[in-house]
């Protein structure tokens, strides 16, 4: 499958203008990879000062100043330069055509333009926090951010501002190629649940990071010109800000974690051959969490000020989107029962998935209770609740997603030995890393605090060791993937025995994905139970 | 932007056509929900401050408002007229009427900055020469979103009107093929941007006026 003559998407064009040019889904995928990297380690940068500078009850790397600044870069990175675009933006824009028998996404120039934004804007964030950073953590609060912050915040928001547009064209484009193009035969019901989980983002994407837009715009107004809006210095409302944040930031945070639950809805069946116990179930759950998380942005604010009985229904509306999620838990683990279940690097990251984002989702029932939250509210036990579900849970899925299709995306196989050794590694440095914060958190050590009484010490050291066997696991990818690259034996089109018109396709695929557009006849993981391959020609 | 050949990724003119307006209208949603935040930030002030914000809102020019409305309906109604007339087969007549929606259009921000230039002699300007002894605190923050909120909208305008000229000009020069649908969806853009003004005109102007 793999003779020379028939070149791959990687090879049918060759110099840098080819590359930063392409209209390509499967180069522009590349290309937000790259981007996507180096902000992960900038962010991972940030974050191992921070534990560092945690190690000791006082200051240990700097003032209290930088420890401010430090934070916020962490916040700011890893939230709108890497979990938010994570996973649409490189298995979404590389896989998702595949999937579904197309040939590109629907407006592929768009798509190029939305990859310029995304390291336009995040160029520029950078560029404030290197000329001296933010202090007024990812959120910019008012009236802090107007009146109180010193670094260099309008620039900082300015590029938040501009990748916003990159996540709402790249939702556009998604939702456009769901409904659009669609090979023959592929009807809603045989669509991969990665495909409806990325489309349930979508419309996240689209429909919330408007409202982010204004709301960052409205702030900058405020800052730059100082007129009132938000400020009660200028006559503003704080409390609205707060409001219009979060009505962006909590859909953002199902932006982050629903494309992981579509690569584990993809993982899981593969590695346990069985189908997708409950395919419309997982589907629906995947809109209801779209659609509900829409609802529940109060519950950050539930010792704000804001009135008791909104606090009451956002709190009833946050115990409600567990309900879908929960779902999906109990889908995945009963497709494992009673399976034929392998344990390849995919799975592994899969199962980390399963049990973090349980522990993580659970966690967030404990605060959405009015009377617990009150308790643990700015605490670490937050900060751990949310690692959970964002490290835990979608940098998880992000790292299964990349070991089940890197054969495809690259043509080349990877160590196997070692990837299962870096899946077991992150897992473990995460749990030692954020579990002792659910302790602390509950003995009431605040967030974004430098220094802390003695007697937390030896959590915090623990959570700090643990975060360097994190970084070790997330930093043996680097190392197999580039040995992969160079090394790796050659990938057959289907490595896994996967079912998906993805597979059914040269390892790497052709410019245009496929050589006759397929026909979609069955639904998919058509799997049978105990048979370790498909048989050829199955899709 | 051409529609001569089409997209490699589509099978047929009919598939990219749908494509293009399913996305014409997945970026107005991303519209409605742009200008909703600033609209619901607005009525929040408005429910808030009550009283004081409705005298602030008195300040407002609302006989040039009202006829800027007139104006943009009128545009939308040329938009709508080039849009058929171009369906029907016809190259001249659609040309015209987009003429027309580009005219009304420089109309409504030549009103639109002229109210602007009265507000800014009244002092009504915050962060320029806003005469807070004189206006008081809750009116400088209406007029905050006032002028973001129309800013915002004639730029929209602006922006539509570059793009219907340049429909018109593509038009002229038979760049813009009649069966696909650049014509409708540039006519999508245009009505909402009048759609938004339906709002905010009885938002801003009319608040109040009836006692």
């Amino acid at each position: 499958m793999n003779a020379p003559h028939q070149p791959s998407y990687l090879s049918a064009t060759v110099g840098i203008r080819s590359w930063l040019l392409t209209t390509d889904h499967k180069r522009i995928a590349l290309l937000y990879f790259a981007g996507i990297t180096f902000f992960f380690f900038i962010g991972g940068i940030a974050a191992t000062l921070i534990r560092l500078e945690l190690i000791t009850p006082g200051p240990t790397l700097g003032s209290p100043d930088f420890y401010n600044r430090l934070f916020t870069m962490h916040g700011i990175i890893m939230v709108w330069f890497f979990l938010i675009p994570s996973i649409p933006t490189t298995m979404g824009n590389f896989i998702l055509p595949m999937m579904i028998g197309a040939r590109d996404l629907a407006f592929p120039r768009l798509n190029l333009a939305s990859w310029y934004l995304y390291m336009a804007g995040g160029l520029i964030t950078l560029a404030a926090l290197v000329l001296g950073g933010l202090d007024t953590g990812w959120t910019f609060y008012e009236p802090y951010s107007t009146f109180y912050a010193t670094g260099y915040l309008i620039l900082g928001v300015f590029g938040i501002f501009v990748s916003g547009f990159s996540s709402i064209l790249t939702g556009l484009n998604f939702i456009v190629t769901v409904h659009k193009l669609r090979a023959p035969g592929m009807t809603w019901y045989r669509l991969p649940v990665f495909v409806w989980s990325t489309y349930a983002t979508s419309l996240i994407l689209v429909l919330a990071t408007p409202v982010l837009a204004m709301t960052l715009l409205m702030l900058l107004a405020e800052r730059v010109l100082h007129v009132g809006i938000f400020s009660p210095q200028l006559g503003g409302d704080p409390i609205l800000f707060q409001h219009m944040f979060w009505f962006y930031s909590h859909p953002a945070v199902y932006i982050m974690i629903l494309p992981s639950m579509g690569v584990i809805s993809e993982v899981v069946p593969v590695f346990a051959r069985k189908p997708l116990f409950g395919y419309t179930f997982v589907v629906w759950c995947s809109i209801a969490i779209a659609a509900i998380g829409f609802l529940v942005w109060g519950h950050h604010m539930f010792v704000a000020g804001q009135a008791l009985y909104a606090s009451l229904a956002f709190s009833f509306l946050s115990y409600l989107v567990a309900v879908p999620s929960a779902i999906k838990v109990f889908n995945w683990v009963a497709t494992l029962h009673e399976g034929w279940i392998r344990f390849d690097a995919p799975m592994l990251y899969a199962f980390g998935f399963i049990g973090l984002f349980t522990i993580g989702g659970l966690t967030g029932l404990f605060l959405a209770a009015l009377a617990v939250d009150v308790h643990v509210t700015d605490t670490y036990f937050v900060v751990a609740h949310f690692h959970y579900i964002m490290v835990g849970g979608a940098v998880m899925g992000f790292f299964a997603g990349l070991h089940y299709w890197w054969p495809k995306m690259t043509g080349r196989l990877y160590p196997d030995y070692w990837a299962r050794f870096a899946a077991i590694l992150a897992f473990f440095g995460f749990n030692l890393t954020f579990f002792p914060q659910f302790i602390l958190g509950y003995l009431g050590m605040p967030r974004r605090y430098q220094s802390y009484p003695p007697e937390f010490q030896v959590w915090h050291v623990l959570s700090s060791a643990g975060a360097s066997i994190l970084a070790a696991g997330y930093a043996l990818p680097l190392f197999y993937f580039a040995w992969s690259i160079l090394r790796g034996p050659r990938a057959p089109a289907n490595p896994w025995g996967a079912t998906g018109l993805e597979w059914s396709t040269r390892s790497p695929p052709p410019p245009e994905n496929f050589v006759e557009t397929p026909t979609v006849v069955r639904a998919p993981y058509q799997y049978v139970q105990g048979e370790p391959r498909m048989q050829a020609g199955d899709v | 932007m051409s529609e001569r050949a089409i997209g490699f990724q589509y099978a047929t003119i009919a598939q990219q056509r749908e494509a293009s307006t399913l996305g014409m209208w997945a970026f107005l949603a991303t519209e409605v929900l742009f200008f909703g935040a600033l609209i619901a930030a607005y009525l929040n002030y408005r429910i808030w401050f009550g009283e004081e914000f409705i005298a602030a809102a008195s300040l407002t020019k609302v006989a040039l408002g009202t006829a800027n409305t007139a104006v943009l309906l009128t545009s939308s109604a040329c938009m709508a007229m080039a849009v058929t007339t171009f369906d029907a087969g016809s190259k001249r007549a659609p040309i015209m009427w987009l003429a027309a929606t580009a005219a009304l259009g420089l109309l409504f921000v030549a009103i639109k900055a002229t109210e602007w230039w009265l507000e800014y002699q009244e002092q009504l300007v915050p962060a320029l020469n806003f005469d807070l002894a004189r206006h008081g605190g809750v009116a400088e923050i209406f007029f905050i979103f006032y002028f973001c909120a129309t800013g915002l909208h004639a730029l929209h305008l602006l922006i539509g009107i570059g793009i219907v000229t340049w429909l018109a000009v593509g038009i002229g020069r038979g760049r813009i093929e009649p069966a696909g649908s650049t014509t409708r969806l540039v006519g999508l853009y245009w009505h909402f941007v009048d759609i938004v003004w339906i709002f905010l005109f009885p938002l801003i102007y009319l608040a109040g006026r009836t006692t």
